[in-house]
């Protein structure tokens, strides 16, 4: 699976964009052009019904493994897994604590 | 194709049947298959059967049999363990002439070690839990309810779990804890990166995939030559 996305150190945002959206369309069973569609307002868990929590638990573990961070479960709250930006902040801020998402 | 199996009971008792699912022509090849577990199983079932099919095309036999507990099986799931699972499969092994294993995810945790075979996308014990705990505490918080992975595993092993509908009894769980694939001499490792396209079992629901079923069977049967 992808390596995690970082460029000389430094946090490739469009590629962990990149990585995150290929993710949800293997969850959700989209093609990469309909995944590529999702934006920071995109609704997730609670908005697709087909997103209920064994899917998620399942998306968060494979997170986990394709982005070699770990999830705790204080980290797991209704913002991070509402919308596709909510997630996405996650991911940046678990890859790169020193950088603040917006 | 619907046929019975029987497992040797513990204690000596009656031994007890057990669905089995199979494509069986007595044909040299004979492919024992070791199914994925619980949600993964529901996901991954049509993928499953579609590979024996194409097997079956092949010329090799196939033989899917339940693990007691699971489907039509009439034994709780919750007295089930690790051990005899492994012991129910090499039974199943043995009792249908098994040449090869085809064990799928967490399949290859009771696959037995004296067949040559493959271990498709294998999953370990604590990866299994940890999905499952995981689900289980994201439900229990939308439901307003405090639960801790830490706290459930400390239940799991005490008294059994609850786990996405599948009540995993105490002995299961601190097996799974410590279980780990162990691939066997004469036996291989299929990535899904070989097999291509995304694993059907991260699906949110279940799905197939003809070309992924047309790619593990051709694996398979190129093998055996």
């Amino acid at each position: 699976m992808g390596s995690t996305p970082f460029i000389e150190g430094q946090l490739d945002e469009a590629a962990l964009d990149r990585q995150l959206k290929a993710l949800i369309a293997d969850v959700l069973g989209l093609d990469q052009a309909q995944a590529a569609a999702f934006g920071a307002e995109s609704g997730l868990f609670g908005h697709l019904p087909e997103l209920d929590s064994m899917a998620v638990a399942g998306l968060l573990t494979e997170m986990e493994d394709r982005l070699g961070i770990v999830i705790d479960d204080d980290d797991v709250d209704g913002e991070m897994l509402e919308t596709y930006g909510g997630l996405l902040a996650f991911a940046q801020a678990k890859l790169d604590p020193l950088q603040t998402p917006s | 194709m619907i046929f019975t199996w029987n497992i040797p009971a513990r204690d000596g008792g009656l031994a007890g049947d057990e669905m089995l699912l199979a494509f069986d022509r007595g044909r040299t090849a004979r492919v024992l298959i070791c199914p994925a577990w619980f949600d993964e199983a529901n996901k991954l079932r049509r993928f499953t059967v579609e590979v024996m099919r194409r097997l079956d095309a092949a010329g090799i036999d196939s033989l899917l049999p339940d693990l007691p507990g699971c489907n039509e099986s009439l034994v709780a799931l919750q007295k089930q363990t690790l051990g005899e699972w492994r012991s129910g499969m090499a039974a199943a092994a043995q009792s249908l002439s098994a040449t090869h294993v085809l064990a799928i995810r967490a399949g290859a945790l009771v696959a037995p070690a004296e067949l040559p075979g493959w271990h498709y996308a294998a999953q370990s014990g604590p990866k299994l839990l940890r999905g499952m705990i995981r689900a289980r505490t994201i439900a229990a918080r939308e439901a307003g309810i405090s639960e801790t992975s830490e706290g459930l595993m400390a239940i799991g092993r005490e008294s059994g779990l609850m786990l996405g509908g599948w009540h995993i009894g105490a002995k299961m769980f601190r097996e799974l804890e410590i279980a780990e694939p162990t691939v066997a001499h004469n036996q291989t490792e299929i990535a899904q990166s070989q097999i291509g396209g995304s694993g059907l079992w991260l699906r949110a629901e279940p799905d197939e995939d003809a070309g992924q079923a047309d790619r593990l069977a051709a694996l398979i049967a190129d093998s055996i030559g």
